[in-house]
Protein backbone atom coordinates (compact mmCIF):
# COMPACT_ATOMS: atom_id res chain seq x y z
CA UNK A 1 0.00 0.00 0.00
CA UNK A 2 2.73 2.43 0.98
CA UNK A 3 4.79 1.56 -2.06
CA UNK A 4 1.85 2.17 -4.38
CA UNK A 5 1.08 5.64 -3.06
CA UNK A 6 4.77 6.52 -3.11
CA UNK A 7 4.97 5.51 -6.76
CA UNK A 8 1.83 7.51 -7.54
CA UNK A 9 3.20 10.67 -5.94
CA UNK A 10 6.51 10.34 -7.77
CA UNK A 11 4.58 9.85 -10.99
CA UNK A 12 2.56 12.92 -10.12
CA UNK A 13 5.73 14.96 -9.70
CA UNK A 14 6.90 13.67 -13.05
CA UNK A 15 3.64 14.68 -14.73
CA UNK A 16 3.71 18.13 -13.20
CA UNK A 17 7.27 18.71 -14.30
CA UNK A 18 6.60 17.56 -17.84
CA UNK A 19 3.45 19.69 -17.98
CA UNK A 20 5.35 22.66 -16.61
CA UNK A 21 8.09 22.39 -19.20
CA UNK A 22 5.54 21.91 -22.00
CA UNK A 23 3.68 24.98 -20.81
CA UNK A 24 6.88 27.03 -20.69
CA UNK A 25 7.56 26.06 -24.29
CA UNK A 26 4.04 27.02 -25.30
CA UNK A 27 4.42 30.36 -23.50
CA UNK A 28 7.69 31.03 -25.31
CA UNK A 29 6.13 30.38 -28.71
CA UNK A 30 3.30 32.69 -27.68
CA UNK A 31 5.86 35.36 -26.80
CA UNK A 32 7.66 34.99 -30.11
CA UNK A 33 4.34 35.19 -31.96
CA UNK A 34 3.37 38.35 -30.05
CA UNK A 35 6.63 40.03 -31.03
CA UNK A 36 6.29 38.90 -34.64
CA UNK A 37 2.70 40.20 -34.86
CA UNK A 38 3.55 43.64 -33.50
CA UNK A 39 3.51 45.34 -36.88
CA UNK A 40 -0.19 46.22 -36.65
CA UNK A 41 0.25 47.72 -33.17
CA UNK A 42 2.85 50.19 -34.39
CA UNK A 43 1.15 51.00 -37.67
CA UNK A 44 -2.07 51.75 -35.81
CA UNK A 45 -0.60 53.35 -32.72
CA UNK A 46 -4.05 54.27 -31.47
CA UNK A 47 -4.48 50.64 -30.39
CA UNK A 48 -1.47 50.93 -28.06
CA UNK A 49 -2.59 54.33 -26.78
CA UNK A 50 -5.94 52.90 -25.77
CA UNK A 51 -4.26 50.11 -23.82
CA UNK A 52 -1.79 52.58 -22.29
CA UNK A 53 -4.76 54.30 -20.73
CA UNK A 54 -6.14 51.09 -19.23
CA UNK A 55 -2.87 49.63 -17.98
CA UNK A 56 -0.82 52.74 -17.26
CA UNK A 57 -3.06 55.67 -16.47
CA UNK A 58 -5.51 53.66 -14.37
CA UNK A 59 -2.60 52.32 -12.29
CA UNK A 60 -1.35 55.81 -11.49
CA UNK A 61 -3.31 56.30 -8.29
CA UNK A 62 -2.14 53.11 -6.64
CA UNK A 63 1.46 53.66 -7.76
CA UNK A 64 1.64 57.28 -6.61
CA UNK A 65 -0.03 56.69 -3.26
CA UNK A 66 2.05 53.60 -2.55
CA UNK A 67 5.20 55.45 -3.58
CA UNK A 68 4.38 58.25 -1.19
CA UNK A 69 3.83 55.88 1.73
CA UNK A 70 6.92 53.79 0.99
CA UNK A 71 9.01 56.95 0.83
CA UNK A 72 7.56 58.21 4.08
CA UNK A 73 8.32 54.93 5.86
CA UNK A 74 11.85 54.98 4.43
CA UNK A 75 12.25 58.47 5.81
CA UNK A 76 11.11 57.40 9.27
CA UNK A 77 13.05 54.16 9.47
CA UNK A 78 16.07 55.69 7.82
CA UNK A 79 16.23 58.55 10.27
CA UNK A 80 15.70 56.20 13.19
CA UNK A 81 18.70 54.06 12.19
CA UNK A 82 21.00 56.77 10.84
CA UNK A 83 20.76 58.99 13.88
CA UNK A 84 22.36 56.27 16.05
CA UNK A 85 25.50 56.78 13.93
CA UNK A 86 25.09 60.53 13.76
CA UNK A 87 24.55 60.39 10.00
CA UNK A 88 21.07 61.93 9.67
CA UNK A 89 22.30 64.16 6.89
CA UNK A 90 22.68 61.06 4.71
CA UNK A 91 18.92 60.46 4.84
CA UNK A 92 18.44 61.80 1.32
CA UNK A 93 21.03 59.36 -0.02
CA UNK A 94 19.40 56.44 1.77
CA UNK A 95 15.91 57.22 0.55
CA UNK A 96 16.92 57.96 -3.03
CA UNK A 97 19.22 54.98 -3.52
CA UNK A 98 16.81 52.49 -1.94
CA UNK A 99 14.02 53.69 -4.15
CA UNK A 100 15.84 54.14 -7.43
CA UNK A 101 17.84 50.93 -7.28
CA UNK A 102 15.38 48.50 -5.69
CA UNK A 103 12.07 49.58 -4.25
CA UNK A 104 10.94 51.66 -7.21
CA UNK A 105 11.23 48.98 -9.87
CA UNK A 106 10.30 46.04 -7.65
CA UNK A 107 7.36 47.36 -5.65
CA UNK A 108 5.81 49.16 -8.59
CA UNK A 109 6.17 45.97 -10.67
CA UNK A 110 4.46 43.96 -7.93
CA UNK A 111 1.63 46.50 -7.77
CA UNK A 112 1.41 46.59 -11.56
CA UNK A 113 1.16 42.80 -11.67
CA UNK A 114 -1.66 42.75 -9.15
CA UNK A 115 -3.61 45.59 -10.69
CA UNK A 116 -2.95 45.74 -14.40
CA UNK A 117 -1.66 42.20 -14.89
CA UNK A 118 -4.65 40.50 -13.34
CA UNK A 119 -6.98 42.87 -15.25
CA UNK A 120 -5.35 41.90 -18.55
CA UNK A 121 -5.57 38.21 -17.72
CA UNK A 122 -9.24 38.45 -16.76
CA UNK A 123 -10.11 40.50 -19.83
CA UNK A 124 -8.44 38.16 -22.32
CA UNK A 125 -9.67 35.06 -20.49
CA UNK A 126 -13.24 36.34 -20.63
CA UNK A 127 -12.89 37.29 -24.29
CA UNK A 128 -11.80 33.72 -24.91
CA UNK A 129 -14.66 32.28 -22.82
CA UNK A 130 -17.31 34.34 -24.63
CA UNK A 131 -15.88 33.28 -28.03
CA UNK A 132 -14.88 36.84 -28.95
CA UNK A 133 -11.38 35.68 -29.93
CA UNK A 134 -12.85 32.87 -32.06
CA UNK A 135 -15.21 35.37 -33.70
CA UNK A 136 -12.25 37.62 -34.51
CA UNK A 137 -10.39 34.66 -36.07
CA UNK A 138 -13.46 33.88 -38.14
CA UNK A 139 -13.51 37.46 -39.39
CA UNK A 140 -9.94 37.00 -40.63
CA UNK A 141 -8.47 39.31 -37.98
CA UNK A 142 -5.56 37.79 -36.07
CA UNK A 143 -6.40 38.12 -32.34
CA UNK A 144 -2.71 38.10 -31.40
CA UNK A 145 -1.91 41.19 -33.43
CA UNK A 146 -5.18 42.98 -32.65
CA UNK A 147 -5.71 42.16 -28.97
CA UNK A 148 -2.52 40.73 -27.44
CA UNK A 149 0.31 42.73 -29.04
CA UNK A 150 -1.07 46.25 -28.25
CA UNK A 151 -1.49 45.24 -24.61
CA UNK A 152 2.04 43.86 -24.52
CA UNK A 153 3.63 47.06 -25.78
CA UNK A 154 1.42 49.18 -23.55
CA UNK A 155 2.64 47.21 -20.53
CA UNK A 156 6.28 47.43 -21.57
CA UNK A 157 6.02 51.20 -22.11
CA UNK A 158 4.08 51.87 -18.89
CA UNK A 159 6.26 49.90 -16.51
CA UNK A 160 9.42 52.02 -16.52
CA UNK A 161 7.34 55.20 -16.43
CA UNK A 162 5.35 53.99 -13.45
CA UNK A 163 8.52 52.88 -11.65
CA UNK A 164 10.04 56.32 -12.19
CA UNK A 165 6.94 58.02 -10.81
CA UNK A 166 6.95 55.66 -7.84
CA UNK A 167 10.55 56.58 -7.04
CA UNK A 168 9.85 60.29 -7.48
CA UNK A 169 6.86 60.19 -5.13
CA UNK A 170 8.91 58.14 -2.70
CA UNK A 171 11.70 60.69 -2.59
CA UNK A 172 9.10 63.38 -2.03
CA UNK A 173 7.62 61.28 0.80
CA UNK A 174 11.05 60.87 2.34
CA UNK A 175 11.55 64.63 2.09
CA UNK A 176 8.17 65.26 3.74
CA UNK A 177 8.95 63.08 6.71
CA UNK A 178 12.67 63.73 7.01
CA UNK A 179 12.98 67.44 6.34
CA UNK A 180 9.52 68.88 6.96
CA UNK A 181 8.38 66.72 9.87
CA UNK A 182 11.54 65.64 11.64
CA UNK A 183 13.82 68.53 10.73
CA UNK A 184 16.81 67.02 8.95
CA UNK A 185 18.82 69.72 7.21
CA UNK A 186 17.27 70.35 3.81
CA UNK A 187 20.50 71.40 2.18
CA UNK A 188 22.40 68.25 3.09
CA UNK A 189 19.34 66.11 2.25
CA UNK A 190 19.34 67.19 -1.39
CA UNK A 191 23.02 67.88 -1.96
CA UNK A 192 24.23 64.55 -0.61
CA UNK A 193 21.57 62.81 -2.66
CA UNK A 194 22.74 64.60 -5.78
CA UNK A 195 26.33 63.58 -5.11
CA UNK A 196 25.64 59.94 -4.33
CA UNK A 197 23.06 59.04 -6.97
CA UNK A 198 24.74 58.35 -10.28
CA UNK A 199 22.66 58.52 -13.45
CA UNK A 200 24.36 55.61 -15.19
CA UNK A 201 24.93 53.33 -12.23
CA UNK A 202 21.75 53.84 -10.25
CA UNK A 203 18.97 55.42 -12.28
CA UNK A 204 19.60 53.66 -15.60
CA UNK A 205 20.00 50.32 -13.85
CA UNK A 206 16.67 50.89 -12.18
CA UNK A 207 15.10 51.70 -15.55
CA UNK A 208 16.56 48.56 -17.09
CA UNK A 209 15.17 46.53 -14.22
CA UNK A 210 11.69 47.97 -14.59
CA UNK A 211 11.82 47.36 -18.35
CA UNK A 212 12.69 43.69 -17.75
CA UNK A 213 9.93 43.42 -15.14
CA UNK A 214 7.48 45.02 -17.56
CA UNK A 215 8.24 42.45 -20.23
CA UNK A 216 7.98 39.57 -17.76
CA UNK A 217 4.75 40.69 -16.05
CA UNK A 218 2.95 41.58 -19.27
CA UNK A 219 4.04 38.36 -20.97
CA UNK A 220 2.82 36.24 -18.05
CA UNK A 221 -0.46 38.15 -17.74
CA UNK A 222 -1.28 37.90 -21.45
CA UNK A 223 -0.29 34.25 -21.73
CA UNK A 224 -2.33 33.17 -18.70
CA UNK A 225 -5.36 34.98 -20.10
CA UNK A 226 -4.91 33.54 -23.58
CA UNK A 227 -4.43 30.00 -22.22
CA UNK A 228 -7.14 30.12 -19.56
CA UNK A 229 -9.83 27.41 -19.66
CA UNK A 230 -13.01 29.16 -20.87
CA UNK A 231 -14.91 28.78 -17.58
CA UNK A 232 -15.39 30.85 -14.43
CA UNK A 233 -12.96 28.69 -12.45
CA UNK A 234 -10.55 28.76 -15.36
CA UNK A 235 -10.38 32.55 -15.49
CA UNK A 236 -10.18 32.84 -11.71
CA UNK A 237 -7.32 30.34 -11.61
CA UNK A 238 -5.58 32.19 -14.41
CA UNK A 239 -5.70 35.58 -12.65
CA UNK A 240 -4.36 33.99 -9.46
CA UNK A 241 -1.53 32.36 -11.39
CA UNK A 242 -0.71 35.67 -13.07
CA UNK A 243 -0.24 37.47 -9.77
CA UNK A 244 1.69 34.63 -8.12
CA UNK A 245 3.94 33.79 -11.08
CA UNK A 246 4.59 37.47 -11.85
CA UNK A 247 5.52 38.23 -8.26
CA UNK A 248 7.93 35.31 -8.07
CA UNK A 249 9.40 36.21 -11.45
CA UNK A 250 9.90 39.83 -10.39
CA UNK A 251 11.70 38.88 -7.21
CA UNK A 252 13.80 36.22 -8.93
CA UNK A 253 14.76 38.50 -11.81
CA UNK A 254 15.53 41.27 -9.34
CA UNK A 255 18.09 39.11 -7.60
CA UNK A 256 19.61 38.09 -10.93
CA UNK A 257 19.81 41.64 -12.25
CA UNK A 258 21.07 43.08 -9.00
CA UNK A 259 23.91 40.57 -8.83
CA UNK A 260 24.98 41.52 -12.35
CA UNK A 261 24.58 45.26 -11.98
CA UNK A 262 25.89 45.92 -8.53
CA UNK A 263 28.94 43.67 -8.28
CA UNK A 264 31.37 44.92 -5.75
CA UNK A 265 29.58 48.22 -5.31
CA UNK B 1 -18.38 28.66 -64.39
CA UNK B 2 -19.13 28.29 -60.69
CA UNK B 3 -19.52 24.76 -59.41
CA UNK B 4 -22.87 23.35 -58.41
CA UNK B 5 -21.70 22.66 -54.85
CA UNK B 6 -20.19 25.33 -52.68
CA UNK B 7 -18.92 22.85 -50.11
CA UNK B 8 -17.84 19.26 -50.63
CA UNK B 9 -16.75 17.07 -47.75
CA UNK B 10 -15.48 13.64 -48.84
CA UNK B 11 -14.62 10.80 -46.45
CA UNK B 12 -13.44 13.16 -43.73
CA UNK B 13 -12.23 11.90 -40.37
CA UNK B 14 -11.14 14.03 -37.44
CA UNK B 15 -9.89 13.13 -33.99
CA UNK B 16 -9.04 15.33 -31.02
CA UNK B 17 -6.40 13.98 -28.63
CA UNK B 18 -6.87 10.49 -30.04
CA UNK B 19 -10.62 10.68 -29.40
CA UNK B 20 -12.44 10.25 -32.73
CA UNK B 21 -14.95 13.03 -33.36
CA UNK B 22 -15.85 12.41 -37.00
CA UNK B 23 -15.44 9.23 -39.05
CA UNK B 24 -15.84 8.90 -42.81
CA UNK B 25 -18.19 11.87 -43.27
CA UNK B 26 -19.54 12.69 -46.75
CA UNK B 27 -21.44 15.93 -47.15
CA UNK B 28 -22.36 18.28 -49.96
CA UNK B 29 -23.79 21.80 -49.69
CA UNK B 30 -25.21 23.11 -52.97
CA UNK B 31 -24.97 26.80 -53.79
CA UNK B 32 -27.84 29.00 -52.67
CA UNK B 33 -29.37 26.43 -50.35
CA UNK B 34 -29.95 26.43 -46.62
CA UNK B 35 -28.65 23.18 -45.14
CA UNK B 36 -29.14 21.99 -41.58
CA UNK B 37 -26.69 19.83 -39.67
CA UNK B 38 -28.56 18.28 -36.78
CA UNK B 39 -27.66 15.90 -34.01
CA UNK B 40 -27.48 15.50 -30.27
CA UNK B 41 -24.97 17.53 -28.27
CA UNK B 42 -21.41 16.34 -28.76
CA UNK B 43 -22.04 14.53 -32.03
CA UNK B 44 -19.47 16.56 -33.94
CA UNK B 45 -21.70 19.20 -35.58
CA UNK B 46 -19.64 22.23 -34.56
CA UNK B 47 -16.48 20.40 -35.64
CA UNK B 48 -17.86 20.31 -39.18
CA UNK B 49 -18.16 24.10 -39.14
CA UNK B 50 -14.60 24.41 -37.88
CA UNK B 51 -13.36 22.08 -40.64
CA UNK B 52 -15.11 24.17 -43.27
CA UNK B 53 -13.70 27.43 -41.97
CA UNK B 54 -10.22 25.98 -41.64
CA UNK B 55 -9.94 26.33 -37.87
CA UNK B 56 -9.03 22.63 -37.64
CA UNK B 57 -7.58 20.29 -40.26
CA UNK B 58 -9.07 16.92 -41.09
CA UNK B 59 -6.82 13.95 -40.41
CA UNK B 60 -8.19 12.16 -43.47
CA UNK B 61 -10.35 13.08 -46.45
CA UNK B 62 -11.01 16.30 -48.35
CA UNK B 63 -12.83 19.49 -47.45
CA UNK B 64 -13.44 21.68 -50.48
CA UNK B 65 -14.89 25.19 -50.28
CA UNK B 66 -15.70 26.81 -53.63
CA UNK B 67 -13.38 24.31 -55.29
CA UNK B 68 -10.39 25.03 -53.05
CA UNK B 69 -8.96 22.31 -50.80
CA UNK B 70 -9.02 23.85 -47.32
CA UNK B 71 -6.26 21.65 -45.86
CA UNK B 72 -3.75 22.81 -48.45
CA UNK B 73 -4.26 26.53 -47.86
CA UNK B 74 -1.70 28.58 -45.94
CA UNK B 75 -2.67 31.03 -43.20
CA UNK B 76 -2.94 33.99 -45.60
CA UNK B 77 -5.18 32.07 -48.01
CA UNK B 78 -7.37 30.86 -45.15
CA UNK B 79 -7.85 34.46 -44.01
CA UNK B 80 -8.77 35.42 -47.60
CA UNK B 81 -11.33 32.61 -47.64
CA UNK B 82 -12.77 33.62 -44.28
CA UNK B 83 -13.39 37.13 -45.55
CA UNK B 84 -16.03 35.59 -47.80
CA UNK B 85 -17.64 33.70 -44.92
CA UNK B 86 -19.72 34.88 -42.02
CA UNK B 87 -20.31 32.96 -38.80
CA UNK B 88 -22.94 33.49 -36.15
CA UNK B 89 -21.76 32.09 -32.81
CA UNK B 90 -24.12 30.56 -30.29
CA UNK B 91 -24.42 33.54 -27.98
CA UNK B 92 -23.44 36.19 -30.49
CA UNK B 93 -19.84 36.66 -29.34
CA UNK B 94 -20.14 40.43 -29.77
CA UNK B 95 -17.12 42.50 -28.74
CA UNK B 96 -18.27 43.77 -25.38
CA UNK B 97 -16.05 46.83 -25.36
CA UNK B 98 -17.51 48.16 -28.65
CA UNK B 99 -20.95 49.58 -29.38
CA UNK B 100 -23.43 47.82 -31.69
CA UNK B 101 -22.39 50.17 -34.50
CA UNK B 102 -18.67 49.51 -34.00
CA UNK B 103 -19.27 45.76 -33.80
CA UNK B 104 -20.96 45.69 -37.20
CA UNK B 105 -18.39 48.13 -38.62
CA UNK B 106 -15.48 46.03 -37.34
CA UNK B 107 -14.94 43.88 -40.43
CA UNK B 108 -15.56 46.75 -42.80
CA UNK B 109 -12.97 48.91 -41.07
CA UNK B 110 -10.42 46.11 -40.77
CA UNK B 111 -10.59 44.78 -44.31
CA UNK B 112 -11.51 47.77 -46.48
CA UNK B 113 -10.29 51.34 -46.84
CA UNK B 114 -13.79 52.77 -47.26
CA UNK B 115 -14.33 56.32 -45.93
CA UNK B 116 -16.27 56.61 -42.68
CA UNK B 117 -19.35 58.02 -44.43
CA UNK B 118 -19.67 54.86 -46.52
CA UNK B 119 -18.96 52.66 -43.52
CA UNK B 120 -21.78 54.41 -41.67
CA UNK B 121 -24.21 53.84 -44.53
CA UNK B 122 -23.27 50.18 -44.83
CA UNK B 123 -23.56 49.55 -41.11
CA UNK B 124 -26.97 51.18 -40.90
CA UNK B 125 -28.15 49.17 -43.92
CA UNK B 126 -27.02 45.89 -42.34
CA UNK B 127 -28.65 46.78 -39.03
CA UNK B 128 -31.81 47.73 -40.87
CA UNK B 129 -31.85 44.29 -42.53
CA UNK B 130 -32.02 42.67 -39.10
CA UNK B 131 -34.42 45.29 -37.75
CA UNK B 132 -32.07 46.96 -35.26
CA UNK B 133 -31.10 50.21 -36.97
CA UNK B 134 -32.39 52.23 -34.00
CA UNK B 135 -30.19 50.32 -31.57
CA UNK B 136 -26.89 51.25 -33.13
CA UNK B 137 -25.68 53.33 -30.17
CA UNK B 138 -26.30 50.65 -27.54
CA UNK B 139 -23.58 48.55 -25.94
CA UNK B 140 -23.80 44.73 -26.10
CA UNK B 141 -24.44 44.53 -22.36
CA UNK B 142 -27.67 46.49 -22.86
CA UNK B 143 -29.11 44.05 -25.42
CA UNK B 144 -31.41 41.10 -24.83
CA UNK B 145 -30.30 37.66 -26.02
CA UNK B 146 -32.36 37.80 -29.19
CA UNK B 147 -31.20 41.31 -30.03
CA UNK B 148 -27.56 40.40 -29.43
CA UNK B 149 -27.86 37.52 -31.81
CA UNK B 150 -29.41 39.73 -34.46
CA UNK B 151 -26.57 42.24 -34.11
CA UNK B 152 -24.11 39.36 -34.44
CA UNK B 153 -25.94 38.36 -37.61
CA UNK B 154 -25.65 41.89 -38.99
CA UNK B 155 -21.93 41.74 -38.17
CA UNK B 156 -21.57 38.37 -39.91
CA UNK B 157 -23.10 39.67 -43.16
CA UNK B 158 -21.20 42.98 -43.12
CA UNK B 159 -19.04 42.03 -46.11
CA UNK B 160 -21.82 40.18 -48.02
CA UNK B 161 -20.35 36.71 -47.57
CA UNK B 162 -20.93 33.81 -49.93
CA UNK B 163 -21.37 31.40 -47.00
CA UNK B 164 -23.08 32.08 -43.69
CA UNK B 165 -22.70 29.55 -40.89
CA UNK B 166 -24.96 29.46 -37.84
CA UNK B 167 -23.88 27.66 -34.66
CA UNK B 168 -27.03 26.86 -32.66
CA UNK B 169 -28.88 30.05 -33.60
CA UNK B 170 -32.14 29.06 -31.90
CA UNK B 171 -30.81 28.10 -28.48
CA UNK B 172 -32.36 29.91 -25.55
CA UNK B 173 -34.64 32.23 -27.52
CA UNK B 174 -38.26 33.12 -26.87
CA UNK B 175 -40.78 32.08 -29.57
CA UNK B 176 -40.94 35.54 -31.15
CA UNK B 177 -37.17 35.88 -31.44
CA UNK B 178 -37.05 32.32 -32.76
CA UNK B 179 -39.43 33.24 -35.53
CA UNK B 180 -37.48 36.41 -36.29
CA UNK B 181 -34.13 34.62 -36.58
CA UNK B 182 -35.61 31.81 -38.64
CA UNK B 183 -37.18 34.33 -40.99
CA UNK B 184 -33.93 36.30 -41.22
CA UNK B 185 -31.85 33.23 -42.06
CA UNK B 186 -34.04 32.47 -45.06
CA UNK B 187 -34.47 36.07 -46.23
CA UNK B 188 -30.80 36.97 -45.95
CA UNK B 189 -29.75 33.78 -47.69
CA UNK B 190 -31.96 34.52 -50.66
CA UNK B 191 -31.34 38.29 -50.74
CA UNK B 192 -27.54 37.92 -50.64
CA UNK B 193 -27.54 34.96 -53.02
CA UNK B 194 -25.51 33.17 -50.36
CA UNK B 195 -25.43 29.63 -49.02
CA UNK B 196 -26.24 28.90 -45.38
CA UNK B 197 -25.38 26.10 -43.01
CA UNK B 198 -27.37 25.90 -39.78
CA UNK B 199 -26.08 23.69 -36.97
CA UNK B 200 -28.91 23.06 -34.56
CA UNK B 201 -30.79 20.56 -32.54
CA UNK B 202 -34.04 22.49 -32.71
CA UNK B 203 -35.89 20.09 -34.98
CA UNK B 204 -39.19 21.88 -35.60
CA UNK B 205 -37.68 25.24 -36.54
CA UNK B 206 -35.03 23.59 -38.70
CA UNK B 207 -37.37 21.33 -40.65
CA UNK B 208 -39.64 24.30 -41.46
CA UNK B 209 -36.71 26.44 -42.57
CA UNK B 210 -34.13 24.47 -44.51
CA UNK B 211 -33.83 22.84 -47.91
CA UNK B 212 -31.77 19.81 -46.85
CA UNK B 213 -30.87 18.06 -43.62
CA UNK B 214 -27.84 16.06 -42.46
CA UNK B 215 -28.24 14.12 -39.24
CA UNK B 216 -25.00 13.39 -37.39
CA UNK B 217 -24.73 10.88 -34.57
CA UNK B 218 -21.48 9.91 -32.83
CA UNK B 219 -19.36 11.32 -35.61
CA UNK B 220 -21.13 9.63 -38.51
CA UNK B 221 -23.83 10.86 -40.89
CA UNK B 222 -26.69 8.47 -40.10
CA UNK B 223 -29.32 10.07 -42.31
CA UNK B 224 -29.77 12.88 -44.80
CA UNK B 225 -32.56 14.15 -46.99
CA UNK B 226 -35.12 16.88 -47.44
CA UNK B 227 -37.20 17.86 -44.39
CA UNK B 228 -40.11 15.79 -45.71
CA UNK B 229 -37.80 12.76 -46.02
CA UNK B 230 -36.76 13.21 -42.39
CA UNK B 231 -40.32 13.53 -41.15
CA UNK B 232 -41.38 10.39 -43.02
CA UNK B 233 -38.29 8.34 -42.12
CA UNK B 234 -38.76 4.91 -40.56
CA UNK B 235 -35.21 4.69 -39.18
CA UNK B 236 -35.60 4.47 -35.36
CA UNK B 237 -32.65 6.79 -34.69
CA UNK B 238 -34.07 9.51 -36.94
CA UNK B 239 -37.57 9.05 -35.57
CA UNK B 240 -36.35 9.38 -31.99
CA UNK B 241 -34.62 12.66 -32.88
CA UNK B 242 -37.35 14.18 -35.02
CA UNK B 243 -40.18 13.35 -32.63
CA UNK B 244 -38.19 13.90 -29.46
CA UNK B 245 -38.77 10.49 -27.94
CA UNK B 246 -36.97 10.20 -24.60
CA UNK B 247 -35.78 6.63 -25.12
CA UNK B 248 -34.80 4.66 -28.19
CA UNK B 249 -31.52 3.98 -30.00
CA UNK B 250 -30.08 6.87 -27.93
CA UNK B 251 -30.65 5.47 -24.42
CA UNK B 252 -32.18 7.39 -21.53
CA UNK B 253 -29.88 5.87 -18.89
CA UNK B 254 -26.20 6.85 -18.76
CA UNK B 255 -24.20 3.58 -18.79
CA UNK B 256 -24.22 2.19 -15.24
CA UNK B 257 -24.24 -1.01 -13.21
CA UNK B 258 -27.43 -2.93 -12.56
CA UNK B 259 -29.80 -0.92 -10.37
CA UNK B 260 -30.18 -3.79 -7.87
CA UNK B 261 -26.41 -3.90 -7.40
CA UNK B 262 -26.21 -0.14 -6.80
CA UNK B 263 -28.98 -0.41 -4.19
CA UNK B 264 -27.04 -3.33 -2.70
CA UNK B 265 -29.96 -5.75 -3.04
CA UNK B 266 -27.80 -8.46 -4.64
Amino acid sequence: MFNRSAILSVRGIGHHTVDGVWRLGYASRFFALTLASSGTSFRRFRLIVRELYFTGVLSLIIILVSGLFVGMVLGLQGYHTLQTYGSESALGVLVALSLVRELGPVVSALLFASRAGSAMTAEIGLMKATEQLAAMEMMAVDPISRVVAPRFWAGVISMPLLAAMFSAMGIFGGYLVGVVLIGVDEGSFWSQMQAAVDFQEDIMNGVIKSFVFGVAVTWIALFEGYDAPPTAEGVSGATTRTVVTSSLAILGLDFLLTSFMFQGV
Amino acid sequence: MPQQNLIEIRDVSFAYDRRPILTGVDMVVPRGKVVAIMGVSGSGKTTLLRLISGVVKASRGEVRVDGALVQSLDQQAIYEMRRRMGMLFQFGALFTDLSVFDNVAFQIREHTQLPERMVRDLVLMKLDAVGLRGAHRLMPAELSGGMARRVALARAIALDPMLIMYDEPFTGLDPISLGVISNLIRRLNDALGATSIVVTHDVQEALDLVDYVYYVSEGVIVAHGTPDDMRASTDPLVRQFVYGEPDGPVPFQYPSREFARDLRLQ
